[in-house]
C-alpha cells in the first residue's frame, strides 16, 4: 500500500480510535527523560509525545515483561499448575526505528526451536506504529553503523514521519493497512508530501554520520580477533557489575526463574525475571564455581553478545545503536568506544603477522 | 487500562509446564547426597540417552537442573542423585517415597553410544561428576557386547563420599570390566586408593590410545588434569567427551544462564568433546 497522510489535528482522534480496541502504550515525558506508558483515558493522549528523544527503557518491556508469570500453582502438587499464557491487544505508538529493530531480533531470537509461547502470544497481540527520528538524541548513538535508521522489512504495522501540520505514514503490514483504513483518518500522500518526506530523509542523513572506521558487517569478526585483548580487563576496571546496561538494552532478553508464593504461602506463581549477565552470581552453578567470576569475562560476554553472538544466532543485529547503555552507565563504559578501540586492535593483528 | 477480562488466553502448550513424577524409591549415599528414582503416573514413560538432564522442581521452591544418572533408551523410570546445596535441592532429597516432584525433559544434546561401538570405553568421574557418568556407564554395561574394553576410574574425597556403593561393590566383581577407586584422604578401614584421580592412570592397564574413547566428568580441575593425562597416553582430543555444568534455569536455550559464547549448554551441551571445549575457551 501506497504511503498515506494523517494530519497532524487528527492525531488524537487516530489515538482514541486505537484506545477502542486495545490498550496504547506510547511515549511520555517523565522529568526531562521520557517513557514509554499506557494511556489510561482518552485524556491522556494529550500526554503523547511523538517527538521524544529516546525512552529510558526501551519498548521490550511490553513484550518481555519485568516479572512475567509463566505458570500458577495452588501447591506443591505439580497437578495443580496451569500455564499461565495471557495476552491482551496492545499498540506500542511512537516507536523509533531502532527499537523497531530490537523487536525484530526479539522475534528471531523467541522463534529459535525450541520458541516461547509466552514472548509469541504477547506479540502476536502486539502492532507497532513506529515513528520517524530526525536526529540522535545524543552522542551515544550510532545507528548509521548498525543499519537501523530506517524501519525493518516489515515486523510493524505503521511508520509515521513528521512533515510539520501533518504525518507521512508508510505502511509495514495488511494490519497495518487495516487499521488505516477502519480508522478513516488517512488519505493517500500526494507528489508535494513525497517531495517533503525526501526533504526529511535528506536532513536525517545529514544528522547521522557513521562513527565506526569498518563496516558492521566486520564487527563479529573484529570481536573475534579482540578476545585476548587487554581491553575488556581495562573497562572492567570501571565496571561496577550494577546490570544498568542490560536492563536498559533493547535486545537483551536474559532472565531469572522464581517462585513467588501469594499471601497464604502455599499457592504462588513461577515466573520470570529480569536478569543480567553483569551481575557477578549469573553464572555460577551449585558448587560455587563461578564460569563468569572475573567482570572482565561480563564485560566481554556483554559486548561479544551485542556484536556477536546474537548476530550469529538470529542472522539480526544485537546491538541497534541507540546509546542507552552508555547514557545510563555510571562508569562511563561505552560500548561505542569499545567497538572502535577493537578496530585499531584488529589491525595490528594483521601487521604483526610474518610476512611470506 | 482495559480490563483484565478481555485478556485472551492461549491455550498453548507451555514448555515450562512440569510433568507429574512419582518417587519410587530413595537412598541416601552421604549427609548430602541423594539417590531417587521416579517414576510417571502417566504411563508414558520416557526417552533419553546418556548425558542429558531434567529440570526437576517443587511448587513453592523452585527448579533446578539435575543429571539423569540411569542407563538410557525409553523407560518407565529414571534415577537421579542430588546433591543438597540449596533450597531447591534440599525439597528435592527430602522428597519420599509416594511424593511428587515436578519434572521437565529430558534436556541437552546427549550422547549416542552406538557411535562408539566396537570401541574401548574409558570413564573417569571425579566426584559428584560419576552421577551423569553413571548414565554412560549403565549404557555400556547393559549392552556390553556392544563395546571392547570398558574401563572405570572414579575418585572421592573420602571414604564417605563415595557414591552408589552397590554398583561400586558390581563393578569391582564384573570380569568384564576394569575399575579402579581412589579418594584424597582415606581413613582407618580404607585398603584401595589414596590419592588424586590422575594417579589412577598410572595403576590402569595400558589402553590403546586410537581405539580408545574418553568420558571425563567431574569438577574443572580434575578435568584439567585428567584430559593432561589422556593426551599424554596418545589419546585424541575429538575421542575425550566432558559434560559442562551451568545453572540451566529454562532448559530452551532462551534464559542465557548457560551461555558459553554463542553456545547454550542446555540445547548443543553438555556433552562436548575436548577438542569442542578447548575452542568455546570459556568451557571448563
Amino acid at each position: 500500500m501506497l504511503p498515506q497522510v494523517l494530519l497532524k489535528n487528527r492525531f488524537d482522534e487516530f489515538v482514541r480510535f486505537l484506545m477502542a480496541t486495545s490498550r496504547v502504550a506510547a511515549p511520555v515525558s517523565k522529568g526531562p527523560q521520557f517513557v514509554f506508558d499506557f494511556l489510561h483515558d482518552p485524556k491522556d493522549v494529550g500526554r503523547v509525545r511523538m517527538d521524544y528523544d529516546i525512552s529510558i527503557l526501551p519498548p521490550k518491556k511490553y513484550l518481555l515483561e519485568t516479572h512475567e508469570n509463566l505458570l500458577e500453582f495452588a501447591g506443591r502438587d505439580p497437578a495443580s499448575a496451569k500455564a499461565a499464557i495471557q495476552s491482551r491487544p496492545t499498540v506500542l505508538l511512537g516507536v523509533h526505528p531502532y527499537d523497531l529493530h530490537a523487536i525484530a531480533t526479539a522475534d528471531a531470537f523467541f522463534s529459535l526451536a525450541p520458541a516461547d509461547p509466552y514472548y509469541q502470544a504477547r506479540r502476536a497481540a502486539t502492532k507497532l506504529v513506529g515513528v520517524n527520528v530526525q536526529a540522535p538524541a545524543n552522542d551515544n548513538q550510532f545507528q548509521a553503523d548498525m543499519g537501523t535508521l530506517e524501519p525493518p522489512q516489515g515486523g510493524f504495522e505503521l511508520f509515521m514521519t513528521d512533515l510539520g501540520d501533518r504525518y507521512f505514514v508508510e505502511v509495514g503490514s495488511a494490519d497495518g493497512a487495516a487499521m488505516m483504513k477502519a480508522s478513516g483518518l488517512f488519505v493517500p500522500a500526494g507528489p508535494a508530501e513525497h517531495k517533503s518526506k525526501q526533504n526529511y530523509d535528506r536532513i536525517k542523513a545529514g544528522n547521522f554520520v557513521k562513527k565506526l572506521p569498518y563496516d558492521t558487517r566486520y564487527l563479529p569478526e573484529m570481536l573475534n580477533a579482540s578476545y585476548d585483548s587487554l581491553l575488556w580487563e581495562a573497562i572492567a576496571r570501571r565496571c561496577f557489575s550494577c546490570g544498568t546496561c542490560t536492563n536498559v538494552c533493547p535486545t537483551c532478553f536474559c532472565f531469572d526463574v522464581q517462585d513467588k508464593l501469594n499471601i497464604d504461602a502455599v499457592s504462588g506463581k513461577r515466573r520470570r525475571v529480569w536478569d543480567s549477565c553483569q551481575l557477578r552470581v549469573f553464572a555460577e552453578v551449585a558448587g560455587g564455581e563461578n564460569f563468569r567470576e572475573h567482570r572482565a569475562s561480563r564485560t566481554r560476554h556483554r559486548m561479544f553478545r551485542k556484536g556477536k553472538y546474537i548476530f550469529d544466532r538470529t542472522g539480526r543485529t544485537g546491538c541497534v545503536g541507540c546509546g542507552r547503555c552508555i547514557y545510563h552507565c555510571v562508569a562511563n563504559i561505552s560500548i561505542l568506544e569499545a567497538f572502535l578501540q577493537i578496530a585499531g586492535e584488529a589491525a595490528e593483528i594483521v601487521s604483526a603477522e610474518p610476512k611470506r | 487500562m482495559k480490563a483484565k477480562a478481555d485478556a485472551i488466553d492461549h491455550p498453548v502448550e507451555s514448555p515450562y509446564l512440569p510433568r507429574i513424577a512419582r518417587v519410587a524409591d530413595s537412598k541416601k549415599f552421604t549427609d548430602k547426597e541423594t539417590w531417587l528414582r521416579i517414576e510417571f503416573p502417566d504411563g508414558a514413560g520416557i526417552q533419553y540417552s546418556a548425558g542429558q538432564f531434567m529440570e526437576v522442581g517443587v511448587f513453592g521452591v523452585g527448579e533446578s537442573p539435575i543429571s539423569i544418572c540411569s542407563g538410557p533408551g525409553h523407560r518407565h523410570d529414571l534415577e537421579m542423585c542430588v546433591r543438597n546445596v540449596g533450597d531447591v535441592t534440599r525439597a528435592i532429597s527430602s522428597a519420599k517415597t509416594g511424593d511428587t516432584l515436578a519434572v521437565r525433559g529430558p534436556f541437552g544434546n546427549g550422547f549416542d553410544m552406538d557411535s562408539v561401538a566396537g570401541r574401548d570405553l574409558l570413564f573417569v568421574a571425579g566426584g559428584l561428576g560419576l552421577v551423569p557418568c553413571r548414565s554412560f556407564i549403565q549404557a555400556a554395561l547393559d549392552q556390553r557386547e556392544k563395546f571392547n574394553r570398558v574401563i572405570i576410574l572414579y575418585g572421592a574425597r573420602t571414604p564417605a563420599d563415595l557414591l552408589f556403593p552397590d554398583d561400586l561393590s558390581a563393578w569391582a566383581k564384573r570380569n568384564d570390566c576394569e575399575f579402579l577407586a581412589t579418594v584424597d584422604r582415606g581413613n582407618e578401614t580404607w585398603t584401595g586408593n589414596t590419592g588424586v584421580i590422575t594417579t589412577l592412570f598410572r595403576k590402569m592397564a595400558r589402553i590403546d590410545p586410537v581405539n580408545t574413547v574418553a568420558f571425563i566428568i567431574g569438577p574443572p580441575v580434575m578435568f584439567k588434569f585428567a584430559v593432561l593425562e589422556a593426551l599424554a597416553m596418545g589419546m585424541r582430543k575429538t575421542a575425550i567427551y566432558c559434560s559442562l555444568e551451568r545453572r540451566m534455569k529454562c532448559g530452551l536455550g532462551k534464559c542465557g544462564h548457560c551461555q558459553i559464547r554463542d553456545i547454550y549448554v542446555c540445547q548443543e551441551g553438555p556433552i562436548f568433546s575436548y577438542a569442542e571445549v578447548i575452542k568455546l575457551r570459556e568451557g571448563i
